[in-house]
């Protein structure tokens, strides 16, 4: 919110960096952790105040840069220097949970990683849009990790990061299994089908007018309704195999394909339906070369919320009773067990899952819809 | 003639869709049921004849597919034969679910909106939040929903409070794309007329950039609304919930109770239907108040 209309001088001083100062001098004044039931100062130890000192001069060489630009990038090396700082003392066997030195410098590290986003995200391209979302994220894994070990919060509650790759590591062999089950075997399948009914469905309804006027409020009904709750239902009638959660993800991923494709296929406009009138062509022609590209955003569009909606229905309904394999399996048994680091490895699966299913679509749809107005200006 | 051309335009369609969803049903209710009918038939020992299997097959006791209207007939029973408090009336499980996922939504609209005004207001937040608010709907959040409710429980918070958040975090997605949609739908304009009143930041925010974005801000509702209750349906699977209509579906499923399970999705449904129709009140309440069309 830049004010056109105000004139100010420009002082040189530099409230954020200020602050920054201050912490980092506050934090001096307080212990870094303790170590064997002892106050540990920042004198007590040899590496802690070249931490310090990095971080300091790191600053310091950020305000002489040629650029605020180069010279955000030498503060973020001084911000991930001190958050390097919890990881070495860990290693050492100190406990940092009575360390609130260490713990104001992070909050000055946290601070000045922010200063850097926001000199970042003032600059249009690539580093806005990938490096700063990158480092938030980073950012937010690494204090995850330092506040989960240094305060040691039980692995029942939240475990950390590392812990939970570990565990992704160690249990490898079985979250492939729970994969290959619920994902590559009920998801896909009930994908494929769900969608391709939904689809085959819309272009009925769009040759039988009267089909559609009587399908939508009924599939508008179903975006209403909590269509998940019939997974009982389907384990009931298809048993315990990928049988019943495919139907589930049919029944699910059907509607939301349908309301799409009968969305899409209507943008096609007057103009272009009468210029393919003058070619002479056809119902199917006009279909195949007008009307479905035009309705390509929509028809992408029903597919990546269908993505989302599928692993849910999927693994919602391995809830209601499955084979002894499946990530739904995995997530309710071991939470009883309270293994939670197999259930946390069980949902970055899920996750990356997810991600990479919606990002593959979202992928394709700028490959196949490059021309598409909606496209331009990205 | 209007309401000649609404009854053609509208009200057949769906008229017929229906009937042939209702056939279909009753159809796949004789198919799916007839084994069971038959074998209950043979039991008695008694001659019986086409008409006795199609009887039977719609009066299972515990039906593969209940017919619609056992589902009514018991969803009736329920909600009249027993006082609203009492937890053989469905009322009373939906009033538990309806609890949390409006208290779900609640909160979700408070984060919703706090994540939007931070977005529109501070840049940093724009390019490094919003990708991530954007990448977490990717996650089948759902899913992990049993085990929110059990690291909450062993932290010490039971009851409401893990199913609401649960739904929070379904909520404030639309909410906080909506909002930011809106926050910024202010005509410029108007922003100027704000400048020349000489007003702050603050007093732009509350009296221009809020009642803007107001439209938005129930679209989202809309669809908050539906997915929070789904969230609250499926905060009271993990074993242990005793009331809601996710535990009553969960229940169902255990002992086989087919004609419950279906009687609670429709109750489901119905509490879904009826909380939009509520929000769309509101917007048009407020809305008529506020002067936009």
């Amino acid at each position: 919110m830049s004010d056109p209309y105000r004139t100010s001088l420009r002082t040189s001083a530099d409230w954020g960096l200020v602050t920054l100062a201050l912490l980092a001098v506050a934090a001096l004044t307080q212990p870094v952790g303790a170590r064997d039931g002892a106050a540990l100062a920042w004198t007590g130890d040899i590496m802690a105040p070249m931490f310090l000192m990095g971080t300091a001069l790191a600053v310091v060489a950020g305000r002489t840069a040629p650029s605020k630009v180069k010279g955000a990038w030498v503060e973020l090396g001084g911000a991930a220097l001190a958050w390097l700082l919890p990881f070495y003392l860990l290693g050492e066997g100190v406990d940092l949970s009575r360390g609130w030195g260490l713990w104001l410098y992070l909050t000055a590290a946290t601070l000045m990683l922010w200063r850097v986003l926001g000199i970042l995200s003032a600059v249009p391209g690539l580093s806005r849009r990938v490096v700063v979302p990158g480092l938030f994220g980073l950012g937010l894994l690494l204090g995850w990790e330092v506040l989960v070990r240094g305060f040691a919060i039980p692995s029942i509650l939240l475990p950390a990061p590392g812990a939970i790759v570990a565990s992704l590591a160690a249990n490898a062999p079985v979250l492939w299994d729970d994969f290959r089950q619920t994902v590559l075997t009920s998801v896909l399948r009930g994908y494929l089908l769900g969608c391709g009914a939904g689809f085959a469905v819309a272009i009925l309804a769009d040759r039988v007018p009267f089909l559609a006027r009587g399908l939508l409020p009924l599939g508008n009904l179903a975006s209403a309704v909590p269509v998940i709750g019939i997974a009982p239902i389907m384990v009931m009638w298809f048993g315990f195999d990928w049988q019943s959660k495919a139907a589930v993800v049919v029944v699910m991923t059907f509607f939301p394909m349908l309301v799409n494709t009968l969305a899409g296929l209507h943008t096609a406009e007057r103009i272009q339906l009468d210029l393919m009138r003058s070619y002479a062509a056809g119902y199917w022609t006009t279909l195949w070369k007008l009307r479905l590209p035009n309705a390509l955003p929509f028809l992408f569009n029903g597919l990546k919320i269908n993505s989302t909606l599928a692993l849910i229905g999927a693994i919602v309904a391995e809830f209601f009773g499955t084979p002894i394999v499946g990530m739904g399996f995995r997530i309710s048994t071991e939470v009883a067990r309270m293994n939670l680091d197999i259930v946390w490895a069980t949902i970055v699966v899920a996750a990356v899952t997810g991600s990479v299913f919606y990002g593959g679509l979202a992928l394709l749809e700028r490959a196949t819809t490059a021309w598409h107005p909606s496209m331009r200006r990205r | 003639m209007r309401i000649e051309a609404a009854l053609k335009e509208r009200i057949l369609p769906v008229a017929a869709v229906a009937l042939f969803v209702l056939a279909a049903w009753y159809a796949g209710a004789l198919w799916l049921n007839a084994p069971q009918a038959q074998e209950a038939l043979a039991r008695t020992g008694k001659a019986w004849g086409t008409a006795d299997l199609i009887a039977q097959a719609f009066a299972m006791k515990r039906p593969v597919l209940p017919t619609p209207d056992q589902v009514v007939a018991d969803l009736w029973a329920s909600l009249t034969g027993y006082t609203p408090t009492s937890p053989r009336n469905l009322l009373f499980h939906a009033g538990v679910t309806a609890q949390a996922a409006l208290a779900g939504l609640a909160m979700g609209v408070v984060l919703g909106v706090a994540l939007a005004a931070g977005i529109v207001y501070v840049r940093t937040l724009e390019y490094s939040l919003l990708p991530w608010i954007i990448a977490s709907q990717t996650i089948p959040i759902l899913a992990i929903a049993p085990m929110i409710v059990v690291i909450l429980g062993n932290a010490g918070l039971t009851g409401l409070l893990p199913k609401a958040v649960i739904c929070m975090y379904l909520c404030f997605f639309p909410i906080t794309v909506g909002m930011v949609k809106g926050l910024r739908a202010a005509d410029p304009l108007w922003l100027d007329l704000m400048r020349t009143y000489s007003a702050g930041g603050l007093a732009t925010f509350l009296k221009l950039r809020i009642p803007a974005s107001l439209p938005f801000l129930f679209a989202s509702l809309k669809v908050s609304v539906a997915i929070s209750v789904v969230g609250a349906i499926v905060g009271e699977l993990p074993a242990g919930a005793q009331a809601g209509l996710g535990a009553r579906l969960l229940s169902g499923s255990y002992y086989g109770q087919t004609v419950q399970i279906w009687s609670a999705l429709v109750m489901a449904s119905l509490l879904s239907v009826a909380l939009i129709a509520v929000v769309r009140l509101a917007e048009v309440a407020v809305l008529r108040h506020g002067g936009a069309r």
